[in-house]
């Protein structure tokens, strides 16, 4: 599984209140989360991800509510891939779970810059970027989220596991 | 090797004699939460799942808590979804208006958690739990709706930094303000995918409320869960407050630790964390001159009766400041209770106070206390991200209830120790 496109970049601890605030939350309609995602800390967010499929972000990006309107919303936009130095623990578990391919890399988060063409590949957890020609390697994932991620999310794999039964 | 206490838990859970920091388990799981924030997404995720039933009726919680009594139509149809689940499906621990509260809070008092349990919400401060030694964590509603389904979830087994209280905290220094200087210490992703398990002899000093706030905020710090040693206290509350069977799980003497801190609760002061992030700390002496225009005083982290207790004391005779709005949100319906037979309410009242029915409201920006731009607010709530309260120029400062009513009193970030 290999994702190739322009980059969006942001800064460190990027919270879901500021991914999607909770005033938007009395819906849980994807478009209309996607048309605020990110608003209050980037008006142009849903502009840059019409041509950006990758967001490349600091450390602990996602932190604080448990909201998985925040990997809808962004997913939603268009963005294919998330690379980042490191996620708070639920954004990443979320993210799997709906089937958005998210990667830790603290060395490719650093030197990515915004509109780098970047190519992440899931297999073996290569990153390039084709811009600037440098690749960087991160930890490739284990097999049981490669089932989930081929599955389309958690949804998909625990209904091949009540099939099976 | 030896296990800490989460790790104990999990490998009960997992069926397994041991395990390891970063073995992936499946945990059956004794409480499933969700509120009616993440509930319509678990649901519709459910759905896809092909299920005709929940696990176990009795085992799942629903609390409408975040945008209740509802706030607009869109939350109310949200609600109705979720109520009509729940009545469908035979969820036993759905809580209505009425007899609901602030889910952190409510399900403790509902004895619907006990010491030894494993635990999941749909909603980041599940960590909460931890005060009771049961291992909780937050999840997103995908993980909830698989597990309303399974009765089951994957864990990573976590690495532990262990927290060693020592001494007996000064009289306005509370759980709040321990968690807050934790987290400042630390940062927010100081505990990232970490337990953080609060043990030591300064412990007898802490009540549950108190350990409930911190055990809350674990996630602020990043940190998976958040879980303290077992005693008298625990013991009490549980037998208390639930018939369920509990046991008790102590680290081994030889667990292994990525960190440990040694923490002299004497030496605390109160804490404020200053806008956008909760590891922005300052004691109350540093803070300087920061005008308000909001207090509020309640959510999962500062809701609970002590909590009231401890703003009563504060604003018991003083008067709020002109042009500051306070509003005082007990936790659930028995907190609610509790407080207007203390006489709490009328001490609020009297000083200028609003008193809310439960709701998460302010604490998300949800209702009940939205900020417009440019305005301040001292909170007793968990976060202060880039418009958590209302307008991203608003600000957030987040306090113990002392702190809160003393700021609300003198219109500015105040100690109860400047008062007249």
């Amino acid at each position: 599984m290999k994702v190739e496109g322009k980059v969006i970049k942001y800064g460190d601890n990027v919270d879901t209140d500021v991914i999607i605030p909770a005033r938007y939350l009395n819906t849980s309609d994807p478009s209309e989360l996607a048309r605020h995602c990110m608003e209050d800390l980037d008006k142009d967010f849903s502009l840059k991800a019409e041509t950006c499929k990758i967001l490349v972000a600091g450390k602990n990006f996602g932190c604080g509510s448990s909201r998985e309107h925040a990997p809808i919303a962004i997913k939603e936009s268009g963005i294919e891939c998330i690379i980042a130095k490191t996620f708070a623990r639920i954004f990443f578990r979320n993210a799997i779970n709906i089937g958005l391919p998210i990667i830790e890399c603290p060395e490719a988060a650093t030197d990515i810059e915004p509109w780098d063409t970047v190519i992440v590949n899931f297999e073996t957890g290569t990153i390039t970027n084709v811009t600037k020609g440098r690749s960087y390697v991160a930890e490739a994932f284990p097999d049981f989220m490669k089932e989930i991620m081929a599955a389309g999310g958690l949804i998909g794999y625990i209904r091949n596991m009540f099939k099976k039964t | 090797m030896g296990m800490t206490m989460t790790q104990k838990i999990l490998a009960e859970h997992a069926g397994l004699s041991s395990v390891r920091a970063g073995q992936l388990v499946k945990a059956k799981l004794d409480m499933v939460l969700g509120n009616d924030i993440t509930s319509p997404v678990a649901i519709k995720e459910f759905m896809k799942i092909g299920a005709e039933c929940v696990f176990d009726t009795e085992k799942i919680a629903i609390v409408p808590d975040h945008f209740t009594p509802n706030k607009d139509i869109k939350s109310a149809e949200q609600a109705k979804f979720i109520r009509e689940f729940a009545y469908k499906m035979g969820i036993k621990n759905y809580f209505e208006i009425g007899e609901m509260g602030v889910e952190h809070a409510l399900l403790p008092e509902k004895g619907l958690v006990v010491c030894g349990d494993v635990v999941i919400g749909a909603d980041s401060h599940t960590c909460t739990y931890g005060a009771l030694g049961a291992f909780s964590t937050g999840v997103g509603s995908t993980d909830m709706a698989a597990a309303m389904a399974t009765g089951e979830a994957w864990f990573k087994i976590p690495e532990a930094i262990r927290f060693v209280l020592k001494g007996k905290p000064g009289k306005w220094v509370s759980g709040k303000d321990i968690i807050l200087h934790i987290i400042g210490m630390i940062g927010v992703d100081g505990a990232l995918y970490k337990s953080m398990e609060f043990t030591g002899e300064g412990l007898s000093h802490l009540s549950m409320d108190d350990r409930f706030a911190m055990a809350n905020m674990a996630i602020e710090a990043g940190g998976k869960n958040g879980i303290f040693d077992v005693d008298e206290k625990t013991i009490e509350y549980v037998k208390e407050h639930s018939r369920k069977a509990y046991k008790i799980f102590t680290a081994d003497n030889d667990a292994e630790y990525v960190e440990e801190y040694e923490i002299d609760l004497s030496g605390l002061r109160p804490t404020v964390a200053f806008p956008h992030l909760p590891e922005n700390t300052r004691s109350i002496d540093e803070v300087g001159d920061i005008r308000i225009d909001q207090v509020v005083i309640g959510s999962c982290t500062n809701g609970r009766i002590e909590d009231l207790r401890m703003a009563a004391l504060v604003l018991k005779g003083r008067k709020v400041h002109k042009g500051v709005r306070c509003i005082i949100i007990p936790a659930t319906q028995k907190i609610w209770r509790q407080a207007m037979n203390e006489g709490l309410f009328e001490i609020f009242i009297d000083a200028g106070a609003a008193v809310s029915t439960p709701t998460c409201g302010p604490c998300l920006g949800g209702h009940m206390g939205i900020l417009a731009k440019g305005e301040r607010a001292v909170a007793t709530t968990n976060r202060n991200f880039v418009g958590r309260m209302g307008h991203p120029e608003s600000e957030v400062y987040l306090a113990s209830p002392a702190v809160a009513a003393a700021s609300a009193v003198a219109g500015k970030i105040a100690s109860p120790e400047d008062l007249k």
